[in-house]
């Protein structure tokens, strides 16, 4: 009730109000100038002038793109600069995500530049790398997004995760089979939706607090078990298959796309294709439309004779089942067994990208697909012994996430029914 | 606040009242849906689930299982000696176990074996009184504190790095490291309080990233110079001086002072809440914004302060976790006590004795669950799952009140808290 009234508030303030010099394209661009200079200036006088290498490949060897360190420092610190004054001097609406995007990739460069002088970065391996980190965050997101967009709240994804990467590695290991593991899975993410289902719908408990306490059952469940069968007896019950790799002839033959995308297990292209097959059909079909009304004015949605909690009830499950399919990553694509709370967050890292992604199916991949590039690069700088500390890299899914929502970088908004149950009067 | 919307329907009710004999009456209330009979039977069907669990969790007693059809008296014994086993280690290692005591009576035990159940009890309730009144209180406001692990984290680094970092004389040490706890633990709750006040940005969603950032910060603060302890390599930091710790009973026994320091906090919270002004406004924005600002009130300032006083509680909780038994700080030396808390904040129903009393079950539980682990070799992990269970069902009265059949609460309103939302 309050946000709605607020929000009406705040946007007549600012369609009667004169143009304020602060307007949001200034701050961005402000702020792009800061972060420029911190590049310029601090990557561009601690950076060796040394070479630093890029290689289009797995290792070191093999063509790179090379720069010197020092001047690649201060080069993409001056470029960014360049992208924030622009905005600050105020150019036309249109070019604002194109600068911004420009701004921070030119950041990321600059700090690169520092970090790899005198050594090499292998691009390939970086971009398999942050794909793989990203794959159950894509997943996760995607299960939000199915959740969110009907108006159901769903902080469950970590436990959604844990019981499908246990329900995996049992059954995969029972069964000798890992297609018997990646459904085992599905079935295990489905098992946590239908209690989110039955609870917050039926039972009309807060969603959120359902949320967490259903990370707690999993979390529980899954190392009970873990302590009673797979720890005595490793062999028998954890020791699940790999989910196998396979490449497209041809197509695997491109350089640095070709052994990304189509060098890699199934579950890379289920993500991707769900990606494009949500966008489609949250915005072109019946169940899309209905979907989007429920999550947004369901009692509008009842009124035309669209049976909220049925679609409610389908969209968890659905969010269960591709949740679930993220779960198998952590034990048939990364590890290859099941350890007590293996997932360590990722769930949450999952929510982030849904929120930062503004609850669509392409930003919760684009925002994956930057959490997956951070993680991948906290691992890379502590392979290499960077003095920047891998843990604030790993921070900045969070911080990211909390800059969003505070409306510093654009107004994040989650569908208006989101988390209220809705009660037929 | 909570008896008064109800007074209504209460007058017709009352003439049947005459009607039935006091005990008839006792009985009626007694089967149903009120909140003492829902509690109870919560726990009941949680530790019902366990038992299954802990059962098909077991291989000797499963292959009981297999010729079931042909003597079922195998299975079902050998099923019950399991379970009544691990309950009744659970009963002993959270109140007390009757062997000891009688020990105890007779001369040849020690009061120390006797009173170390209780003793662990306690030891495991005191930081989640702290994380459970704070998520109570922002409750009570009409904020969701989830918040309340990452503002346990900082508690524990601040009062820790207090606790080893300066020297200072006993007492006055210990005051310092707690206050040290009590505003880091606010500071990271003034950023959501901030952030809610200022732009809207939903609390649920800043604290669950602040939770991380913590725990991230601090696995990178152990392992500084001056923080790690130095005959170490892994991510241990110094110990904390004697002079900042929590003073104890003796040596086996580890309850310390951090029970009646929690103890006094309730009584504070509870005063705080019911009878002081703050209290008045923050349970006015809790139930309804708009009329609170309508009223006068200021709903940004009391946000902020909300979440300031919920952040310095769960930070007095990671400060009473260091400061009464971990002694340094490791990567996990928050444990789960935030989570736990909103667990206890929830069977407490936001009520701060009640949050108190939920703490204790729940420090019970665990204390319990220890020994259950080393004496039937049932994971510790299935008090997790009890845990998780109970406030399942806490939260959902209308599921316990069908499968027990149970009648229309007269007075108690049980209805969930509020559902709203990012």
């Amino acid at each position: 009730m309050s946000g709605v009234s607020t929000a009406t508030v705040e946007d007549l303030t600012e369609a009667t109000a004169p143009k304020r010099f602060w307007n949001r394209q200034r701050r961005l661009g402000a702020g792009l100038v800061v972060i420029g200079l911190i590049a310029a200036v601090i990557f561009g006088s601690v950076a060796d002038s040394a070479t630093a290498r890029f290689t289009l490949s797995e290792d070191a060897e093999g063509a790179a793109l090379s720069i010197n360190g020092q001047f690649g420092a201060i080069l993409f610190g001056i470029v960014t600069i360049a992208a924030g004054a622009a905005l600050l001097a105020g150019v036309a609406k249109r070019w604002q995500t194109t600068l911004l995007t420009l701004g921070i990739v030119t950041f990321v460069f600059s700090f690169l530049c520092w970090q790899v002088a005198g050594k090499f970065l292998p691009l390939v391996d970086t971009a398999s790398g942050s794909l793989e980190l990203a794959l159950p965050l894509i997943l996760g997101a995607l299960a939000g997004v199915l959740c969110e967009r009907s108006g159901v709240v769903n902080v469950a994804i970590e436990g959604q995760f844990l019981m499908g990467a246990f329900g995996a590695a049992l059954v995969g290991t029972l069964a000798t089979s890992v297609w018997a593991g990646l459904i085992s899975a599905v079935v295990g993410g489905v098992i946590i939706a239908s209690l989110l289902a039955v609870l917050a719908i039926r039972f009309l408990v807060d969603q959120v607090v359902v949320g967490i306490v259903l990370n707690l059952l999993a979390l529980g469940v899954t190392g009970f078990l873990y302590e009673r069968l797979m720890q005595p007896d490793a062999m028998k019950y954890n020791s699940p298959p790999r989910l196998p790799e396979w490449r497209i002839p041809g197509l695997a033959d491109i350089p640095v796309v070709g052994p990304v995308l189509f060098e890699t297990n199934l579950l890379v292209w289920l993500a991707l294709a769900l990606v494009v097959v949500i966008h489609l059909a949250l915005t072109r079909t019946r169940w899309g439309l209905r979907t989007r009304a429920v999550g947004e004015h369901p009692t509008a949605a009842d009124t035309v004779g669209i049976r909220v909690r049925g679609l409610r009830y389908m969209n968890v499950l659905l969010g269960g089942v591709v949740a679930g399919a993220g779960g198998a990553y952590f034990t048939l694509v990364s590890t290859g067994a099941f350890n007590k709370n293996m997932t360590a967050g990722a769930g949450f890292i999952a929510l982030a990208a849904l929120i930062f992604g503004r609850w669509t199916p392409f930003g919760a991949l684009g925002a994956a697909l930057f959490f997956g590039f951070a993680q991948k690069l906290a691992n890379y700088l502590s392979a290499v012994g960077s003095p920047v500390p891998n843990q604030f890299l790993n921070m900045l899914p969070y911080l990211a996430t909390i800059i969003a929502v505070a409306g510093l970088v654009g107004r994040v908004r989650a569908p208006a029914a989101d988390g209220v149950p809705y009660v037929k009067s | 606040m909570t008896t008064e919307a109800p007074e209504a329907p209460k007058a017709p009710a009352k003439k049947e009242e005459k009607e039935e004999s006091f005990f008839g009456l006792f009985l009626h209330n007694l089967w149903s849906a009120n909140t003492v009979t829902v509690t109870i039977l919560s726990i009941f069907l949680a530790l019902v689930i366990g038992a299954v669990l802990i059962v098909v969790s077991d291989s000797a007693v499963l292959s009981t299982f297999s010729y079931f059809t042909a003597r079922p008296s195998d299975a079902l014994n050998a099923s019950w000696d399991l379970i009544s086993r691990a309950y009744a280690d659970l009963f002993k290692g959270a109140i007390f176990d009757p062997a000891a005591v009688q020990a105890w009576f007779s001369g040849t035990g020690d009061w120390k074996t006797a009173l170390n159940p209780l003793s662990e009890t306690l030891t495991y309730a005191a930081p989640l009184v702290f994380t459970g009144l704070s998520v109570a209180l922002a409750f009570r406001g009409g904020l969701f504190n989830i918040g309340a692990q990452g503002q346990a984290v900082i508690g524990c680094v601040t009062a820790g790095v207090a606790g080893f970092a300066i020297g200072l004389p006993a007492g006055l040490h210990l005051i310092v490291a707690l206050a040290a706890g009590l505003i880091g633990g606010a500071l990271w709750g003034f950023v959501p309080g901030l952030l809610k006040a200022r732009t809207g940005a939903h609390e649920v969603i800043t604290t669950i990233m602040l939770n991380y950032t913590a725990t991230l910060f601090l696995g990178w603060l152990i392992l500084q110079n001056g923080v790690q302890d130095p005959d170490r390599t892994d991510a241990v930091s110094k110990t904390i001086e004697s002079t900042a710790a929590l003073p104890g009973l003796p040596a086996p026994l580890r309850v310390h002072l951090g029970i009646v320091l929690a103890v006094l906090a309730t009584a504070g919270v509870a005063w705080l809440i019911n009878r002081s002004s703050f209290g008045f406004e923050l349970r006015a924005v809790g139930v309804n914004p708009p009329a609170a600002r309508t009223a006068g009130m200021s709903v940004a300032r009391t946000y902020i302060m909300l979440m300031v006083v919920a952040g310095g509680l769960a930070g007095l909780g990671g400060a009473v976790q260091v400061l009464g038994t971990a002694d340094r700080l490791t990567g996990q030396v928050a444990g789960n006590i935030g989570f736990d808390g909103l667990l206890v904040a929830l069977l407490g129903r936001n009520k701060p004795w009640g949050t108190l009393f939920a703490a204790i079950l729940y420090g019970g539980l665990r204390a319990g669950g220890n020994l259950m682990q080393v004496d039937v070799g049932v994971s510790l992990e299935l008090v997790t799952v009890l845990q998780a269970l109970i406030v399942i069902f806490i939260a959902a009265p209308a599921l316990v009140k069908s499968i027990f059949q149970l009648r229309d609460a007269r007075t108690a309103r049980l209805g969930t808290s509020m559902a709203k939302g990012w």
